[in-house]
């Protein structure tokens, strides 16, 4: 009965979405501007909508019902509840249903409170995100349907990837999804302005804040990914260039330069075509990531039910989408590219020199993970990685990293290199410094050393803005920036930190022995079977001690788990402040002795802390904007009442 | 210094570039989903003869599994376990394939007597010989990394054949398919 109800409003939602599209593109005509009333609350009552499908897919999962295809193939019945729920988004149905339910409420979001932009600009946005949102319902509703019913009704589910049955992993997918999908808002503003030809500061003052938040939620989710990645698959890496990172990487790489630029078109009113541009971009890029997760044209360690009908659907709405967009870009631009000019020393360069800098990283990535592809076409078969993409991406990482720390010093439209110079003195011998150091420390590894001397340099120098003012009057979105660009250096320490000094020992060891990596002692001291809700394990207990200190023990687990069967290694990990010991507890070798993974990492946690402090950033930034936002709203209607009561 | 505007008017064709990209990324990935990529994973084992082993019976009245067992004519062997749900799915394809005239030896993997007996029950019994594998050592010992998994050996006892995962009912043909081509 639930699942029928959320079919049926799933219906509904589609069909309010086409009636958005044809009331919101007719009340752009002369004739039709009767139905712009309509469009709001269609647009409000369709993200209601599609809420409740997403609630009764959710209510399906948490009371099992296994006459659901879906719950029979991708739940159990022995599963915490907390999986259960997750497993409404941990597979494809779920997860497409949870990216419509997104797009459903951020468009019914900004139809309730968007009131910058004119009537005319506003409608054509909500068309376009109608349009967009149509296709996957469609999608949804012909390809995918996520309630479709099972008879006879099986005894028992099929269980979840274990794998994913982790606290970190469950909100893992919904806080990308926030990302990928809150971008879609700028896509639909990029459209609405395109349509309408207005482009301008008002423009992206509007589209500003959606694109911060929905940046907030990507970044953590590509941080909270990583570290996910980090301690579950139990190989001590971080960052794997695997297509599906680089899915989520691309859009957020994208929606960075689009932040930056819709900067300047805010401030400045240059950038115009650009920022449009950006506008579009971003969103294609999490099309595109979802469309090459989805369709299984690349091998990637993340194995998602693949269907190449499903990946032909995909595509097609891509080519309806981006092609679309990209040829109104190409038909338009004409008439938004002209805005203010700037000097070549100014903020708005070093901003250009980051959008330019960031696409560039982006195409790296691009070509990176559709190059197998490619060379696929001519019969051979080759694997991407780090060897291509860590280099290529510092040629242009590195003088972007140089610029952040030069940028924020220099004044909007024109400025001398000479007037900031005393500033960038102390940056830049610490860089130096740095450089001589690493170079000593970490002989040979020339991207760690380069690493090494420019975080501390940059950490600085991200904190010069707030010199010589007072930081109780400093405003928000200045914070913000200052505090994401520390997160900057962070992270880039720690990632620098990880390469350069990680030491690594695989050992066999049997109950009592001891063995030592970096400056840790371990002991082995026993091997005990424990067992969870539906897994059973291994478990070492390891004492750990620090450089002769007390012991601390620690516990990694080799688990089986029977729904489906699995083995999965659990790692152990010890933080301290300068870093983390990580362990991994391997198979039993005939002579009884345990193999052991053991791992010094100093100062890596910084990586993630990084990612949080940009994230961080972008929130303070957020809320700096929407506050000064709703208090000039404040303020224009208490003149508009005034003026009112003065007109009686 | 002189003023720039890095988005000046320009070149018409540069506002095409956007999109002439993206088709050239459609006809990739276009070209990508129309050749379906070969992900398969060959064991190494595969054009290897079976290891020696003697596995005790694992069932009552199932006498157990030699290595040497294999022979004369081209078998299946497959792995599986009471515990295993895929195993669960797959027993009425395998019971199809011995109603084909296919002879299938089971190897059981860590498991009980009773559970296996119950197992068989159930689902099911289309096995001439069950080994009891009760260490995993002989899993390891011809490539198989999970259960279920079903391996084609032919008269001379060398490994034809590996069927990772368990048998779908399309892949019944398949397997008596590659029982035949091992009988040539």
């Amino acid at each position: 009965m639930i699942a029928e109800f959320g079919l049926a409003a799933l219906w509904f939602a589609a069909a309010l979405a086409l009636l958005q599209l044809v009331a919101g593109s007719l009340a752009l005509t002369s004739r039709g501007t009767a139905l712009a009333a309509l469009v709001r609350p269609i647009a409000m009552v369709q993200g209601a909508l599609v809420l409740a499908t997403f609630a009764a897919l959710l209510w399906v999962f948490a009371v099992t019902d296994l006459s659901v295809k879906l719950v029979a193939m991708n739940s159990h019945s022995a599963k915490p509840l907390l999986y259960k729920i997750a497993g409404a988004w941990g597979n494809h149905e779920g997860s497409m249903l949870l990216w419509v339910t997104v797009m459903g409420l951020a468009g019914g979001f900004v139809a309730l409170v968007e009131r910058r932009l004119t009537e005319a600009n506003m409608m054509a946005t909500l068309a376009g995100q109608a349009f967009v949102a149509l296709g996957f319902y469609a999608f949804l509703l012909f390809a995918s349907n996520p309630f479709e019913r099972l008879n006879p009704v099986p005894a028992e589910g099929q269980g979840l990837n274990p794998l994913l049955q982790d606290p970190g992993l469950a909100f893992h997918p919904p806080t990308l999804y926030l990302g990928y999908v809150g971008l879609s808002i700028a896509f639909s503003f990029a459209i609405g302005a395109l349509v309408t030809r207005e482009v301008g500061p008002a423009f992206a003052r509007a589209m500003r804040p959606w694109v911060l938040g929905a940046w907030i939620f990507l970044t953590l989710g590509i941080t909270a990914g990583s570290y996910w990645a980090y301690y579950e698959l139990g190989w001590g890496g971080w960052w794997f260039w695997d297509p599906v990172e680089n899915a989520s990487l691309m859009p957020w790489l994208a929606a960075t330069a689009l932040l930056h630029s819709a900067g300047v078109l805010a401030a400045r009113n240059a950038l115009r075509a650009w920022t449009v541009m950006l506008g579009v971009v971003a969103f294609s890029m999490s099309m595109v990531g979802t469309f090459l997760v989805r369709s299984g044209i690349l091998t990637s360690v993340h194995a998602f039910a693949v269907d190449p009908k499903r990946g032909t659907f995909i595509l097609g709405l891509l080519a309806i989408y981006i092609g679309g967009a990209l040829t109104l870009f190409a038909l338009r631009a004409a008439t938004v590219t002209e805005g203010e000019r700037f000097s070549v020393t100014s903020r708005e360069s070093a901003l250009v020199f980051n959008n330019v800098m960031l696409t560039g990283v982006l195409g790296i990535v691009l070509m990176g993970t559709l190059y197998p592809l490619v060379t696929e076409a001519f019969g051979e078969k080759v694997s991407v990685g780090p060897p291509y993409f860590n280099p290529m991406g510092a040629v242009f990482v590195v003088p972007m990293l140089i610029v952040l720390a030069v940028g924020p010093l220099l004044r909007w439209r024109r400025d001398s290199l000479k007037r900031v110079r005393l500033s960038l003195l102390a940056p830049g011998v610490i860089a130096l410094g740095c450089l001589a150091a690493a170079i000593v420390l970490a002989p040979g590894k020339v991207l760690p050393i380069i690493g090494l001397a420019l975080a501390p340099a940059i950490a600085l120098a991200s904190l010069l803005p707030l010199r010589g003012r007072k930081l109780r009057q400093v405003k928000l979105p200045l914070w913000g920036m200052v505090v994401a660009h520390f997160g900057i250096a962070v992270a880039l320490f720690g990632m620098a930190c990880d390469s350069a000094f990680t030491t690594e020992r695989l050992v066999a060891m049997r109950v009592g022995d001891t063995a030592s990596v970096g400056p840790w002692q371990i002991r082995l001291a026993k091997i005990d079977p424990v067992a969870g809700p539906n897994w059973t394990a291994l478990e070492a207990t390891l004492q750990a001690g620090y450089k002769g200190s007390a012991p601390i023990e620690t516990h990694p687990q080799a688990r089986t788990f029977w729904a489906p069967v699995q083995n999965t290694a659990e790692s152990a990990l010890l933080t301290r402040w300068n870093g983390q010991l990580y362990t991994v507890l391997g198979d039993e070798a005939e002579d009884g002795r345990w193999q052991l993974r053991l791992w010094w990492k100093p100062f890596v946690p910084m990586i993630w802390l990084g990612g949080m402090l940009i994230a961080l950033g972008g929130l303070l930034a957020l809320i700096g904007r929407v506050w000064s936002d709703v208090r000039r709203a404040i303020a224009r209607d208490k003149i508009a009442y005034r003026r009112e009561r003065q007109g009686r | 210094m002189s003023e720039t505007a890095p988005e000046a008017s320009g070149m018409r064709w540069t506002r095409w570039l956007p999109l002439a990209l993206f088709g050239l990324f459609a006809v990739v990935v276009t070209w990508g989903l129309v050749h379906p990529k070969d992900d398969t994973v060959r064991s190494r084992f595969v054009g290897q003869p079976l290891p020696a082993f003697d596995l005790p019976a694992a069932a009552d009245g199932k006498p157990g599994l030699v290595s040497a067992d294999f022979a004369g004519k081209p078998m299946l062997l497959n792995v599986f376990a009471s515990w295993c749900i895929p195993c669960a799915a797959e027993a009425p394809q395998l019971t199809q394939l011995a109603a084909a005239g296919a002879q299938i030896n089971g190897v059981a993997i860590r498991d009980h007597k009773e559970d296996l007996a119950a197992f068989l029950a159930r689902n099911g019994n289309p096995y001439v010989r069950i080994g009891a594998d009760n260490l995993g050592k002989v899993q390891l010992a011809i490539g198989s990394s999970g259960v279920p998994e079903t391996f084609v050996i032919d008269g001379k006892g060398v490994i034809r054949y590996q069927h990772i995962g368990d048998i779908r009912a399309e892949d019944v043909p398949m397997l008596l398919g590659k029982l035949k081509e091992a009988g040539q």
